[in-house]
């Protein structure tokens, strides 16, 4: 069995999200070092706020300003920081209860190891430097041990609000397409199309995806299929996508290759686009260094007769 | 309720399945198969299908189309799909049966953690404005969860370990054994207290009244199921406690009569402390038989294997009356009670 293909997959993907009016007062209010909550139905200040109250569901939006410095309520020691998380160095994790505070905030404690931590003790926050309406305002909590810090009595509305956050998000995979589709993409290498047949219905699927949708069993057996086919059907396409160097207009078709059971997808080249037909005949043409054909262009051949490929519409 | 609906098969992958070698279709459609076999079904025979699964473990939009090919979906079938552990399909496909509209029902579902980290992967569930952009993985939101019932007094580090040790003993012979409770992860769990990483698949066939008398010797009768949610911040949270377990359970009939086993979802350790006090279970219930979620964790699949392994102890004639848990998001966030009977014998 050749090697199953694997690759790198990234997903990234900055979010841009709007705030309502609660979460707006929040994060414009770190980034004027103020902390606020939001009193719920049962007279608990919520920190952080949410627009809607966690027991009755009411909308809130009494806002009310909180001290930054509180008090452990749970904690975990994190001795090996993953990426994007607040601190490189190893820290803890901390669910904070502000003063003034009902519930706890989720956030890091900056100490020098797990020894230096523990349920109730007390903390305060450290701004970061640059701040711009975010969670990360907050750089991370330390120890501390004076008074209570006063709360101020801001009242949550300021001149230039914060109202959206870009969140970025990364995420890192190692795509493997799996055992039937690597040995068609190793065979496309060759230049050779693969398709695998159902054992029940004895269809060939091009490319195959290790299993016959119509009766759910797995397909092992390999068939060479084209490298000739005929369009099934085709459209024209008028807009340009993005970093495609591709005249339009062009023609993307159904191709259904000699021995197939399915048509697949491709460019019709070599051709005016207001010439492809249904039926047409046509061949792959491979560039040098390609690992799939780069178009199908006409074979010359008279064209299929629509009865030959009618099921494979 | 007006049906009586029962779990008639069940087929998970192996516990030490490593599939990375294979598509998602081709991990599944061997337990697909498997409970079809059982049962004598043929994919045309199947009233409803439902599935879940979930992108981010993919990291591709609208993956569970692809694995639709291991069910026989063409020509159409009546299909349904949730993004989300297949105990929630399952739940999805009850109330189908109950309604009416199907007698027999295929529930599958699947996850493949190991081409992503499924620890970062996790934090894309978390709320984007507060709580996501710092990035705390699932082994460090359960830790803190942990930590929360230690100072409690609820529980401890050796307790902890003993839990994951006896989970690993439970499992097949062929999961790797060991009570070394290792080294931290986030402390205070240990490597010992956290899920493996790994890809699996689950499937369950249900059928309703006549039908599932027909296909199984002793069908698993779901006697109720319920799901309820928690508030999404950790921080407004009891995390000592998990209140939506107790509601789901009592609205699922679980404490109408005691049970004798109760497969719990728990990935954490600490997890299970917490499940075991919210839904009373003594100690005369033999609690995660499977090894759990500890022994095994395909992420979308262990909670329907926690109902599948329930409905198969009573299947084997080992259960009389069992409660099958699972969950869903950080700290026990979501959670899903089915309590299942087998006739008196
Ligand atoms: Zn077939």
């Amino acid at each position: 069995m050749p090697e199953v293909l694997k690759a790198p997959l990234v997903l990234e993907f900055p979010f841009t999200r709007s705030l309502g009016p609660v979460q707006s007062a929040f994060l414009t209010g770190l980034r004027e070092r103020v902390v606020l909550g939001v009193r719920a139905t049962d007279g608990r200040v919520l920190v952080p706020p949410v627009e809607y109250d966690p027991v009755t569901a009411d909308e809130i939006r009494d806002l009310v300003e909180v001290a930054p410095t509180g008090t452990v309520t749970t904690w975990a020691w994190n001795p090996a920081p993953r990426g994007g998380q607040p601190l490189t160095a190893p820290f803890a994790w901390v669910l904070v209860r502000l003063d003034g505070a009902d519930t706890a905030l989720l956030h890091a404690l900056a100490a020098p190891g797990p020894d230096a931590v523990h349920t109730g003790m007390r903390v305060r926050v450290r701004w970061a430097g640059e701040r711009t309406g975010a969670i990360t305002d907050i750089a991370c909590f330390e120890p501390y041990d004076g008074e209570p810090a006063r709360a101020g009595d801001h009242s949550g509305a300021f001149d230039d609000l914060v109202t959206g956050i870009v969140a970025p998000a990364r995420l890192d995979y190692t795509y493997s397409p799996g055992r039937a589709q690597s040995a068609y993409l190793h065979s496309l290498a060759e230049r050779r199309t693969v398709g695998e047949r159902c054992p029940v219905c004895r269809k060939v699927y091009v490319p195959p995806r290790g299993a016959c949708p119509t009766c759910g069993v797995a397909t092992a057996e390999q068939v060479e299929v084209g490298p000739r086919g005929t369009v099934t059907t085709f459209c024209i396409v008028n807009i340009k996508a993005k970093n495609l160097d591709i005249e339009v207009p062009y023609v993307y078709a159904h191709i259904a290759l000699d021995g197939a059971g399915l048509a697949l997808h491709g460019r019709i080249g070599g051709i005016p686009y207001d010439q492809v037909r249904m039926g047409l005949r046509v061949e792959p043409v491979w560039t040098d260094g390609a690992r799939y054909p780069d178009h199908y262009r006409p074979t010359g051949e008279p064209d299929a007769d629509y009865d030959t490929y009618k099921e494979l519409l | 309720m007006t049906r009586d609906i029962a779990v008639v098969a069940f087929a998970r992958t192996d516990h030490r399945a490593t599939c990375e070698d294979t598509s998602e279709v081709e991990m599944l459609m061997p337990v697909l198969h498997e409970v079809l076999a059982r049962t004598g079904l043929r994919t045309a025979d199947i009233g409803f299908t439902c599935s879940g699964s979930s992108d981010y473990l993919a990291g591709r939009a609208f993956s569970f189309t692809m694995a639709l090919d291991g069910v026989g979906a063409w020509p159409p079938i009546s299909e349904s799909h949730v993004e989300m552990d297949g105990a929630w399909a399952l739940y999805e496909a009850w109330t189908k049966l109950l309604s009416g509209d199907a007698d027999t029902a295929l529930v599958y579902s699947y996850g493949k953690s190991t081409p992503g980290s499924v620890r970062d992967v996790l934090t894309r569930q978390l709320d984007p404005y507060y709580v996501a952009p710092l990035w705390p993985d699932s082994v460090a939101l359960a830790a803190l969860q942990a930590q929360a019932l230690i100072d409690a007094g609820d529980t401890d580090e050796a307790a902890l370990a003993a839990v994951g040790a006896r989970s690993r003993a439970d499992a097949d012979s062929r999961v790797p054994q060991g009570s070394s409770p290792g080294d931290y992860v986030v402390r205070p769990l240990r490597t010992g207290d956290c899920p493996p990483v790994g890809d699996g698949a689950a499937a369950v066939i249900l059928a309703a009244g006549d039908r599932a008398r027909a296909l199984c010797e002793r069908p698993a009768w779901i006697r109720g199921i319920d799901h309820r949610i928690e508030a999404h911040a950790l921080g407004v949270r009891d995390l000592t406690d998990s209140p939506s377990t107790r509601l789901a359970a009592e609205k699922a009939g679980a404490f109408e009569r005691p049970v004798d086993t109760a497969e719990l979802h728990a990935p954490f350790s600490a997890q299970e402390v917490v499940l075991r006090k919210a839904l009373r279970l003594g100690d005369g219930v033999r609690v995660n038989p499977s090894g759990g979620a500890l022994a095994a964790n395909p992420v979308m699949a262990a909670g329907l294997a926690r109902i599948g392994e329930a409905a198969a102890r009573i299947h084997r004639g080992e259960s009389g009356r069992a409660l099958a848990h699972a969950t869903s998001g950080p700290c026990l966030q979501q959670n899903l009670v089915a309590v299942l009977e087998g006739d008196p014998r």
